[in-house]
C-alpha cells in the first residue's frame, strides 16, 4: 500500500497559521492542542546581507491526513485552505518527484 | 466592454447525508475585512453553523482561506455578542452597568426623536455619521448621511484621511482614473493562463503588507501566486517583513522618506533614457517640467536622505523600466504629509515607462461613467446638486481642496469643530462599526473621546461592545454577521477587475441582530416616509441591492440582457467582472467617451494642473519628516528611536477579533518589534513589557525582539484593546494605545496625509 505524505514548500510558506487552525477545526481539538504546528526559524541577515529564515508547518501525531475528506474526494484541509498554496498531498513516491522537480527549500512530512 | 458572467455551476446549497446544509456565499463583513470575497462553505446543522471552509469554486481565492474566516464560528456564537439594541443613559456614559435593553422601536423612536430635537435646534448638518475602515457598513455611509439624515457631516475620524483617499487623490488627479491595482488577471476565467494576459516581470511594492491586509478588496497571496510564476518584486519598507526578505531589492528606508526615493527612482530613469517616448509624448502633460523637477533629487542625494545603497536605486529603476511592470502601493504612502508627493512620482514611474493598463502593468481604475469616487468638485465628475449652503463643511473652509477630493469633513478640523462648535455644532453621532478611540484610525484617540463626550446623543451600531461604545453611546445596535444577511462584494465597488458576488444569507440572525443595510433603511422609512424618488430602492434589502449591481456599468445579466437582479447572482454566488485593457484608448476612462484619461488635460497630469488650481506645487517634492532626527536634533538624547506602525496581522483586522481566543492563542497581546542590538542596548529581552515613551503620550507592549527592523527603528502593533480586562476601565484601551504618541494635525498643504510613523520615542522595561 502507497504511503501517504505532506509536501510542504518552506520558500513560499509565508506563516498565515492557517493550515493549524483548519486542522483543529477538522479533527474537533481543544485549544492548546495542535494536529500540525507552525514552527518558525529565523529570520536572521547572513553574512552575504540576504535573509535565512523560513516557516516550517510540522504535522503532529494527531494527523490523520484527513484521511475521510480524501476518501470522499477531497484533500487535507491544510492543504486546500494554505493561503500560499505552499502544502501539496500525495504518496511518497509523487511526492518525491516533486520534491526533485523543486530542487529545494521543501520537505516531506509523514505524521 | 466590461462584462459579467457566472462562474460556477455548483448549487448553492447541498444537503449531506447527516442533514447537514452546505451554503456556498462569499465573504466581506463582520467579522472586518475589506470587501476581498473569499469563497466560503458555511456548514450548518440545525440551524447552527457547524464550521466554516474555503470554497474551490471561488476563482481567486481558490478555496484557501484565512483563520479569521476559520475561527467565524467562535467570532458567531461568542458570548459577548451583542444580541439586543440597548439604551442607556446620557448621564451614565462609561458605566458598563447601566445598559438596558430595550427593543428595536424603541431603540429607534429614541433615536428618531432625538434626530428632529436636535436637527431643529442646530441644523442637519448636526447629525454626523462616522466609519470605520473597510467594512460593509462603510458602503452605506454617505447614503445614511445624506440621504437619510440629509446631512453633509460625514467623518473618517482618520489624521489627514490617511487610508486609501491620498492614494486615490493623486490616481484622480493624476492618472485621470478611477482606484488602480496590480495586475492580477483577477477579471479573467482562466486568469494566469488567458491568452491577453502577460505577468510582470516586476512588482514594485510600497508601504504595504498586503498578505495580510488584503486592501480594498485584493487578495493578498495573489502577489505569492505571480511569485511563483516568475515574478520578481523590489519592496520599499522599513520592515524586513516575508515579502521584503522575498525581493530582489529591499529598500529599508528611514521612516517617512519615501517620496525621495520615488523621485529618485524617476531620476534615474530619465537621465539614462529608458522611458516609453511614444507614450510619454502621446499620452502624458508636463514631461520635461517633471524631467526636471525629478533630475533635482539625484539618487546619490536619496541615498543619502532614505540610508540606502545608492546602487539599488540604479539597479532597481532599471529594472522597473521594463514592461510590463506593476505595483503594489500601500497605506504607507498615505500616511505621510509628503504624501500626494509620494504617490506623484510612483505613478510617474509608471507613467513614463507605459506601464499604465497594459497587460501586466498597472490596472486602471474604470471611472464608472460618473467619473469615479472621489469628491463633488472632483475633476470629471458629474456634479447633480450644486451645494448652496453658504456654511462649509467642518475643515473644508481651511482645506479647500477638500471639496475635490471626498464628501466628509476634514478629519484633523473635525476634532476641532467638535470642540468649538465653529462652523456648526456636531451633536449628534451615528457612529457605525468604527471604534476610533481604540489606536486605530484617530491620532490622540483620547483627545477625540473627550471632544465627543458631552455631545447630545451617540448612537452607535457593532457585533460586540467595545471601547468606543462603552465610553459614549446611549443607544447600542447589534448587526448582524455577514452569514446572518444579503449582500454583495465587489473589488473595491467595481473600479477593478474580479469578484462581483453575493453574500448570501445562511444563518437566522442571533437574537435581533439586522444588518447595517436594514437599520439604514428602517430608518429612512422612520424619518424619510414620504420619500417618492427612489421608492423601490429604499423599499427593502432586496431593492437596494438590485439598483446598487443596476448602477454599475455593463452589468447586463449575460443569459437575457436584461439587467442583473440581485436574486439572479445569489443564485450564482460568484459572478466574475471583466475590465478591458488599454480604456484610455477606447475612450472608456471618460465620461465624453472621447480616448485619452479623466484629466483637465485628457492626459496623464506629470504636472498636475488640478494641484496647480488648488494651490499646491503641480510638481512632486520632498519633505523631510516633520519630527524625525533631521528635523529635531534637539530631540534625540531624550528621544533616540524613531517608531512606526500599522504592521498587519493575520489574527486580527485592524481593532477586530481582540476576543477570539483561537486567534489570541497565536498573539496574545500588542508586540514591538526591536532589534536585537537596541534590545541589548536597553536591557530588554523577548517577551518583556516595554514603555513606548514620547512627549506625545507612552504605552506599553510586548518585545519582540528581531533583527527586521533597522537599529534606532522600532515596529509597534496598532488598534490593541483588551476584553478580557472587563473591570478595567474601557477594556484596558489605554495600555497599548501607540497613537497616543502620534501629533494631530500634522498635515499636508491641502489636507491629505498625517505621521503615523517617522515619529521619536524613547524604550524603556516596564516594572510589571
Amino acid at each position: 500500500m502507497a504511503t501517504y505524505g505532506l509536501m510542504i514548500d518552506n520558500e513560499y510558506c509565508t506563516g498565515c497559521h492557517t493550515c493549524e487552525i483548519a486542522c483543529r477545526n477538522e479533527l474537533g481539538l481543544p485549544q492548546g492542542q495542535w494536529g500540525i504546528k507552525l514552527l518558525e526559524m529565523g529570520p536572521w541577515r547572513k553574512m552575504d546581507g540576504k535573509w535565512e529564515g523560513k516557516y516550517v508547518p510540522v504535522p503532529t501525531t494527531y494527523c490523520t491526513m484527513c484521511e475521510s475528506r480524501v476518501e470522499a474526494g477531497g484533500v487535507p484541509s491544510c492543504v486546500l485552505h494554505c493561503l500560499a498554496n505552499a502544502i501539496e498531498y500525495g504518496t511518497l513516491e509523487e511526492l518525491a518527484h516533486k520534491m526533485a522537480e523543486r530542487g529545494e527549500q521543501c520537505s516531506i512530512f509523514l505524521p | 466592454m466590461s462584462e459579467l458572467t457566472r462562474v460556477s455551476e455548483t448549487p448553492r446549497v447541498t444537503e449531506l447525508e447527516d442533514g447537514t446544509l452546505v451554503y456556498r456565499t462569499a465573504q466581506w463583513s463582520p467579522p472586518g475585512c475589506h470587501g476581498v470575497g473569499c469563497g466560503l462553505k458555511a456548514f450548518v446543522k440545525d440551524g447552527k453553523l457547524i464550521k466554516v471552509e474555503g470554497d474551490p469554486d471561488q476563482p481567486i481565492t481558490n478555496g484557501r482561506l484565512c483563520i479569521r474566516c476559520l475561527t467565524m464560528p467562535e467570532y458567531i456564537y461568542h458570548e459577548d455578542r451583542l444580541l439586543y439594541p440597548m439604551k442607556r443613559e446620557r448621564q451614565f456614559r462609561g458605566q458598563p452597568d447601566k445598559w438596558e435593553r430595550c427593543t428595536w422601536d424603541e431603540a429607534y423612536d429614541i433615536i428618531v426623536e432625538k434626530y428632529h430635537e436636535l436637527t431643529e435646534k442646530y441644523g442637519p448638518d448636526t447629525v454626523s455619521v462616522w466609519t470605520g475602515t473597510g467594512r460593509e457598513a462603510s458602503a452605506y455611509q454617505f447614503q445614511t448621511c445624506n440621504q437619510v439624515f440629509h446631512s453633509r457631516t460625514a467623518i473618517h475620524a482618520n489624521g489627514g484621511w490617511s487610508c486609501v483617499i491620498p492614494r486615490q487623490t493623486a490616481m484622480d488627479w493624476l492618472l485621470g482614473c478611477a482606484y488602480v491595482e496590480y495586475d492580477g488577471a483577477f477579471g479573467f476565467k482562466d486568469r494566469f493562463d488567458d491568452p491577453r494576459y502577460e505577468l510582470p516581470k516586476y512588482m514594485l511594492i510600497w508601504g504595504r503588507d498586503t498578505l495580510w491586509s488584503n486592501p480594498d478588496g485584493l487578495f493578498g497571496h495573489s502577489t505569492v501566486d505571480m511569485m511563483k510564476r516568475g515574478m520578481k518584486i523590489i519592496v520599499v519598507d522599513p520592515r524586513a517583513n516575508w515579502l521584503a526578505r522575498h525581493a530582489e531589492i529591499h529598500f529599508q528606508i528611514r521612516p517617512g522618506t519615501d517620496a525621495a526615493l520615488a523621485m529618485a527612482l524617476n531620476t534615474v530613469i530619465i537621465e539614462e533614457d529608458l522611458y516609453d517616448h511614444e507614450f510619454v509624448e502621446k499620452w502624458t502633460y508636463g514631461f520635461d517640467q517633471y524631467a526636471e523637477r525629478c533630475r533635482t533629487m539625484t539618487p546619490e542625494m536619496a541615498a543619502e536622505i532614505c540610508e540606502v545603497p545608492v546602487e539599488d536605486i540604479y539597479k532597481a529603476a532599471r529594472l522597473l523600466a521594463q514592461k510590463p511592470c506593476t505595483a503594489s502601493v500601500g497605506l504607507k504612502t498615505d500616511q505621510n504629509p509628503n504624501t500626494l508627493q509620494i504617490c506623484h512620482a510612483i505613478w510617474g514611474i509608471f507613467a513614463i515607462c507605459g506601464n499604465l493598463d497594459n497587460p501586466g502593468g498597472i490596472k486602471l481604475g474604470q471611472t464608472m461613467l460618473n467619473g469615479g469616487s472621489t469628491g463633488r468638485k472632483g475633476v470629471g465628475m458629474q456634479v447633480n446638486e450644486e451645494d448652496t449652503n453658504p456654511i462649509p463643511i467642518a475643515g473644508h473652509d481651511q482645506y479647500p481642496a477638500m471639496d475635490f477630493i471626498i464628501n466628509t469633513t476634514q478629519p484633523d478640523c473635525t476634532l476641532d469643530t467638535l470642540r468649538t462648535n465653529i462652523p456648526y455644532p456636531i451633536e449628534f453621532l451615528f457612529i457605525q462599526s468604527s471604534n476610533f478611540i481604540s489606536s486605530c484610525i484617530t491620532q490622540q484617540p483620547m483627545q477625540w473621546m473627550e471632544a465627543c463626550r458631552h455631545k447630545e446623543f451617540i448612537c452607535a451600531t457593532d457585533i460586540f461592545m467595545n471601547p468606543t461604545i462603552q465610553a459614549l453611546a446611549d443607544v447600542v445596535l447589534p448587526v448582524s454577521t455577514s452569514l446572518e444577511h444579503e449582500g454583495i462584494v465587489t473589488f473595491h465597488g467595481c473600479n477593478q477587475p474580479g469578484q462581483f458576488h453575493a453574500l448570501t444569507q445562511v444563518l437566522e440572525p442571533l437574537g435581533e441582530c439586522k444588518s447595517d443595510l436594514q437599520i439604514m433603511l428602517d430608518l429612512d422609512h422612520r424619518i424619510n416616509p414620504d420619500r417618492t424618488e427612489d421608492a423601490e430602492k429604499w423599499a427593502d434589502e432586496r431593492g437596494y441591492l438590485d439598483n446598487k449591481i443596476q448602477n454599475i456599468p455593463y452589468t447586463a445579466d449575460p443569459e437575457t440582457g436584461e439587467p442583473m437582479t440581485y436574486e439572479k447572482l445569489r443564485e450564482w454566488v460568484y459572478g466574475r467582472y471583466e475590465i478591458p485593457y488599454y480604456q484610455y484608448e477606447k475612450g472608456l476612462l471618460r465620461a465624453d467617451g472621447k480616448s485619452g484619461f479623466k484629466s483637465p488635460t485628457g492626459r496623464v497630469e506629470l504636472w498636475s494642473t488640478v494641484k496647480q488650481h488648488l494651490g499646491e506645487d503641480p510638481l512632486p517634492y520632498y519633505e523631510e519628516p516633520r519630527f524625525s532626527k533631521r528635523s529635531r536634533p534637539e530631540w534625540i538624547e531624550e528621544y533616540p528611536l524613531d517608531f512606526v506602525t500599522g504592521a498587519r496581522r493575520p489574527t486580527s483586522f485592524h481593532t477586530e477579533h481582540r476576543m477570539i481566543k483561537s486567534l489570541r492563542e497565536i498573539r496574545k497581546a500588542a508586540t514591538v518589534e526591536i532589534n536585537p542590538v537596541t534590545a541589548e542596548k536597553y536591557g530588554i529581552s523577548q517577551g518583556d513589557w516595554v514603555t513606548i515613551e514620547n512627549p506625545w503620550g507612552k504605552c506599553k507592549m510586548m518585545a519582540d525582539v528581531t533583527p527586521i527592523v533597522k537599529e534606532g527603528v522600532i515596529g509597534c502593533d496598532h488598534g490593541w484593546w483588551y476584553p478580557e480586562d472587563k473591570d478595567t476601565e474601557l477594556f484596558s484601551v489605554r495600555k497599548s494605545s501607540i497613537n497616543s504618541l502620534m501629533p494631530w494635525k500634522e498635515i499636508g498643504k491641502l489636507g491629505l496625509g498625517s505621521h503615523y510613523g517617522a515619529l521619536p520615542c524613547k524604550i524603556y522595561r516596564s516594572e510589571n
